[in-house]
């Protein structure tokens, strides 16, 4: 098929058509609302079911009373209305159900703002909701890798019975770029998910899906009946992508989503100027890719490894967890919905490669201080 | 690897956001790398709205241009806001129909394109926002003609009577971008 332009929401929205998907609901939310507004038109189109919730909570339950019945479903919002679907995804989690969520992050928290943000990422790899359990979290950095991932995570939700989140920032739901659909799809067949879904129980014993469980032994068994899966996850779902990841390399960034991007225009450019850095980028969040990520910090000759997010920090944690001392670990990131410019990661590169140990929190606060410290140490030296 | 970033800005309505879509369509006809990214935010009709488009032959990296190469502005709001971010050798088109002061930079070239004045000229104010698409790709060469008049017509080609007048505009604006950069160094002030 031949590549088409297209926006990254309505995109998404084509690519959950294609892989099966026959019930969404939603409740619209900028800036993802054009998937909506996309499959509105679209599911008739397959005979499928568009349907608008009064309220994210009740979307988050027809998503579990749907998935129960084996079929594909999907559905899409941003950060606060993802925040409101929490109670479901644990319950559909605990049940072991699949299906497929999607949160264009906006800025944080509460109602935030509106614009492009990663400040989601504890909330969808941490748990998000109540217990013991994980989402698998899938975080494309293009639109074609959006629509990739969004085709693969129905078959992944099926294969671990386990919710799979793909986030991506508001970047990648408004922006538009060429995308080509595969001619083969799998649709995902209702049939092999007998044994387990609610399909009506005519000539067969009733199945109950669940997950409270009064007997703590029963429960405990349930926790790591997940665990298992999660194990299952780390060992056979890890995606990443390495970007000019060299022996030469004076730094080593770790990055995701359309912030690794940004860096690797400022990686292109400080090449030009004689300075080598390598970029990691995880694009399953959980499983987060640790030992891909320790490797490449024990091979390497890196000194510093720097991690930039459009957050206050939240994979840096993972990624001091990975590294665990080994390198010194620093940070880059903006938050709010400002997003950093290749100008600015490149700025911040520089100065790490220049004073490799010293921590940076970009805000124009604190790099006024440091000015204004600057300043005033020159003075006090002169006045010496 | 050779890439070309331009910034596209003027009110909501002036058709800013789809003259940067038709650029990147056509982009697409040639094999390349495209990326169309809009300001998004509480807008409003008779806003400001602004999108960039990248073209590149190879990967492209950031969506978030900082300094595009050229930057075609509809309005007085526009010019202000973004003159000062073009690259220095870059281009700067001016809608002269509604802007009536031009750049002191000396090391960008600057057009001035009665975008207003030629739309309303083929028959439509609404193809103001064609008159600057064409007038770029004129001086800019970043797209053929032909592929451009072909997502045209594939794109706005259902009301017939709109599309001559684009076609008429875009011819114009062509001729136009193309002769006012005909020998011109950067920092020469052209008016088309």
């Amino acid at each position: 098929m031949a590549k088409i332009l297209m926006k990254g929401n309505e995109a998404i929205g084509e690519a959950a058509i294609r892989a099966g998907a026959t019930n969404y609901f939603c409740y619209p939310i900028t800036p993802q609302t054009e998937v909506a507004e996309y499959l509105a038109r679209r599911m008739p189109e397959v005979g499928g079911v568009f349907l608008q919730a009064e309220s994210e909570v009740a979307v988050g339950n027809m998503l579990f009373g749907a998935a129960a019945t084996g079929r594909r479903v999907f559905t899409t919002s941003s950060s606060p209305g993802i925040s409101l679907m929490q109670e479901a995804i644990s319950y559909i989690a605990g049940a072991q159900l699949p299906c497929v969520l999607l949160n264009i992050m906006r800025g944080g928290p509460g109602l935030g703002g509106i614009l492009p943000a990663q400040s989601d990422y504890f909330q969808a790899t941490k748990g998000g909701g109540h217990g013991d359990y994980r989402l698998m979290v899938l975080a494309p950095s293009s639109i074609q890798e959006a629509v990739d991932l969004t085709m693969d995570a129905f078959p992944l939700a099926e294969k671990y019975r386990n919710p799979v989140m793909i986030i991506g920032d508001g970047m990648i739901g408004q922006m538009m770029e060429p995308v080509e659909f595969p001619d083969e799809v799998d649709k995902g067949d209702p049939a092999t998910n007998e044994g387990w879904a609610a399909t009506g129980a005519r000539d067969r014993k009733p199945r109950v899906i669940k997950s409270l469980y009064l007997d703590p032994y029963k429960l405990e068994e349930n926790s790591y009946v997940l665990h298992e899966k999660y194990e299952q996850m780390k060992q056979h779902e890890v995606r990443y992508e390495r970007y000019k990841i060299s022996a030469k390399n004076d730094l080593l960034i770790v990055s995701y989503g359309t912030m690794a991007r940004i860096c690797q225009t400022a990686i292109d450019e400080l090449e030009q100027e004689g300075v080598s850095v390598g970029l990691f980028r995880p694009i399953t969040l959980f499983p987060y890719p640790e030992k891909e990520l320790r490797k490449e910090i024990e091979a390497r000759n890196v000194k510093n490894v720097l991690v930039v997010e459009m957050s206050c920090g939240q994979m840096l944690e993972d990624v001091e967890r990975v590294v665990q001392g080994v390198k010194p670990v620093t940070f880059f990131g903006r938050t709010g919905g400002i997003v950093p410019s290749p100008e600015e990661a490149k700025e911040q590169i520089k100065n790490m490669i220049k004073k490799p140990t010293r921590a940076k929190k970009a805000s124009k606060a604190t790099a006024k201080k440091q000015a204004a410290k600057k300043k005033s140490s020159k003075r006090q030296r002169k006045d010496a | 690897m050779d890439q070309y970033e331009v910034l596209w800005a003027g009110f909501g309505g002036q058709g800013v956001m789809v003259a940067g879509q038709l650029l990147a369509y056509t982009g697409i006809k040639e094999g390349k790398n495209v990326v169309w990214l809009p300001s998004y935010g509480p807008e409003m009709r008779g806003g400001t709205a602004y999108c960039t488009v990248v073209i590149s032959d190879s990967r492209i990296g950031s969506p978030i241009i900082t300094n595009p190469r050229a930057a075609c502005v509809f309005n007085r709001p526009s010019f202000d806001k973004f003159t000062p971010r073009i690259k220095p050798g870059g281009l700067l088109l001016v809608n002269s129909s509604l802007i009536d002061v031009t750049t002191d930079r000396d090391d960008i070239t600057e057009v001035l394109v009665p975008a207003n004045k030629m739309a309303i000229d083929a028959g439509s104010p609404k193809a103001t926002n064609i008159a600057m698409l064409s007038t770029f790709v004129g001086a800019t060469g970043v797209v053929e003609y032909d592929n451009l008049l072909a997502t045209l017509e594939e794109k706005l080609g259902k009301k017939k009577d709109l599309l001559e007048i684009n076609r008429k505009v875009l011819e114009a604006g062509f001729k136009l971008g193309k002769e006012a950069v005909k020998g011109k160094s950067a920092g020469r002030k052209v008016k088309a």
